[in-house]
């Protein structure tokens, strides 16, 4: 069982939110680190860079797959983790916390694509 | 065990146990083992055994000068394309045993039937048989505390590709790792004992994501992927396995090589360090300093290295960087000769 901190929003693809005022942080799951095992290279995106939802905005590698970051808010990346560059691994060891991807300032709505933690929970139990 | 299963070849086999890294690195700085028993063990019996044999692989079984040798080769199509690759191991001169790949076993068999017809033998699949790879520097030491006289004698008198078989049980010192090691052919009703012990006497079990880069650092090649039966051997780095001599042995896709030769060779497979952050992987674009194109076959982050590292098809030439095209952006890499780790590395000083 992987944990899904209460207090983020989710998306169906793995991706967590943090919303705090305007600003969103932006990482993977703990489920989602687990599926890609040891995570080796991570390519983060611009700052400034404009994103809408559902837009690549970042690739995490492991040993064995790439997989596609997508954004889950419209808005611009204003900061990105770059302690990845030397330590992807933080992905895998706190995927909540040190192992965050980017920092997006929110423009517009919140989009209504978003899952509640709760949601997201029951998404992974029927996955299982 | 917490392993993570896929389906490989109809197998549900384990791609790690834990960690892929923490397993890599366990067989490079001490010992693991490998469940490997998706392989096909064929046995080849008979008085034709051999002439067969020098008929149907492109490497020379006459190689082995002595009962217990084993030998690497390639099985070839007429066109000279690779069938499989396997090893053969020379057990008596009526009795050889080949191991070939799980996904290519099926086509193997029915080629290796239908070149069979005139010589006086019987190809036996032995699938009440299991492999077990343990593999590492530690290995040897290890296996001693098994407490049993056949694999205490074998591990430390047979060579590098050599083997012996006991009553219950075949030991060959041979892997795909890199690392020194043995592979142990034993009956399915002792293997998963046989397992259980290994792991309690300090044999970490390693799943087949890190004998995927334990093997490609070593620079050995994986069947279907870098090379397949569109591809000659001599532009699979295989070329050392073809034996074109002695003259008056034909073997199956020697003519095709030949002519190949003749026309020369136009491509060749080479090793590549990616310089830059990144990861390579297989179909990747080859871009050379000429402009010329190739393209990788196998690639993936080296745990020793720390770097990313493939194999790559490139056309013949003195190349030494390159750019490789990841997601549209070129990414620069150096042009080796692998092995990307050199064998049995740890205990080089």
């Amino acid at each position: 069982m992987h944990t899904v901190p209460q207090e983020l929003s989710y998306t169906t693809t793995h991706e967590w939110v943090r919303i705090e005022n305007d600003i969103a942080t932006v990482g993977i799951t703990e489920h989602a680190q687990s599926l890609l095992g040891d995570l080796v290279f991570v390519d983060l995106p611009t700052v400034k860079k404009g994103l809408a939802v559902g837009d690549d905005a970042a690739v995490v590698e492991s040993v064995k797959a790439a997989a596609d970051v997508y954004s889950p808010i419209n808005g611009e990346v204003i900061e990105v983790n770059t302690a990845l560059s030397d330590a992807p691994e933080l992905i895998n060891q706190d995927p909540y916390g040190a192992g965050w991807l980017f920092k997006i300032k929110i423009v517009g709505e919140l989009p209504l694509t978003l899952l509640s933690a709760q949601d997201y929970q029951s998404m992974l139990d029927e996955e299982l | 065990m917490g392993a993570k299963m896929v389906d490989f070849a109809g197998f549900d086999m384990p791609v790690h146990y834990g960690s892929q890294l923490e397993e890599h690195h366990q067989v490079r700085q001490h010992a693991g083992i490998f469940d490997v028993s998706h392989m096909v063990v064929v046995d080849v019996l008979g008085a034709g055994a051999r002439d067969y044999l020098r008929h149907l692989l492109s490497n020379d079984i006459d190689k082995m000068g002595h009962r217990g040798s084993a030998l690497y080769s390639c099985m070839l199509n007429e066109q000279g394309g690779v069938i499989d690759d396997l090893i053969v191991y020379f057990i008596d001169t009526q009795h050889y045993r080949i191991v070939l790949n799980a996904g290519s076993a099926q086509k193997d068999l029915a080629w290796m039937e239908s070149q069979a017809q005139h010589f006086a033998l019987g190809l036996q699949r032995r699938d009440d048989l299991s492999i077990i790879a343990a593999q590492g520097p530690e290995t040897r030491t290890l296996l001693d505390r098994l407490n049993d006289p056949f694999i205490t004698d074998t591990i430390h008198t047979i060579g590098r590709f050599e083997c012996a078989l006991g009553e219950n049980l075949f030991i060959a010192r041979t892997g795909y790792t890199g690392e020194d090691g043995f592979e142990i052919i034993i009956p399915n009703r002792d293997a998963l004992a046989l397992w259980e012990n290994l792991s309690a006497i300090g044999f970490k079990p390693c799943g087949l994501g890190a004998r995927d880069t334990l093997r490609l650092e070593a620079g050995y090649n994986l069947y279907g992927q870098d090379m397949d039966e569109s591809t000659s051997p001599l532009i699979s780095n295989l070329a050392w396995t073809i034996a074109f001599q002695p003259e008056d042995r034909f073997f199956i896709g020697k003519n095709a090589l030949l002519a190949e030769k003749e026309h020369g060779v136009q491509q060749k497979m080479v090793g590549l360090v990616l310089t830059d952050k990144g990861v390579l992987r297989s179909h990747q674009r080859v871009v050379l300093a000429d402009g010329k194109e190739g393209m990788t076959t196998s690639g993936s982050f080296s745990p020793t290295l720390g770097q990313s590292i493939a194999l790559a098809r490139i056309p013949k030439g003195d190349y030494e960087d390159c750019e490789v095209i990841i997601r549209d952006k070129p990414y620069k890499a150096k042009i080796v000769k692998p092995p990307f780790v050199p064998f049995n590395s740890s205990q080089k000083h």
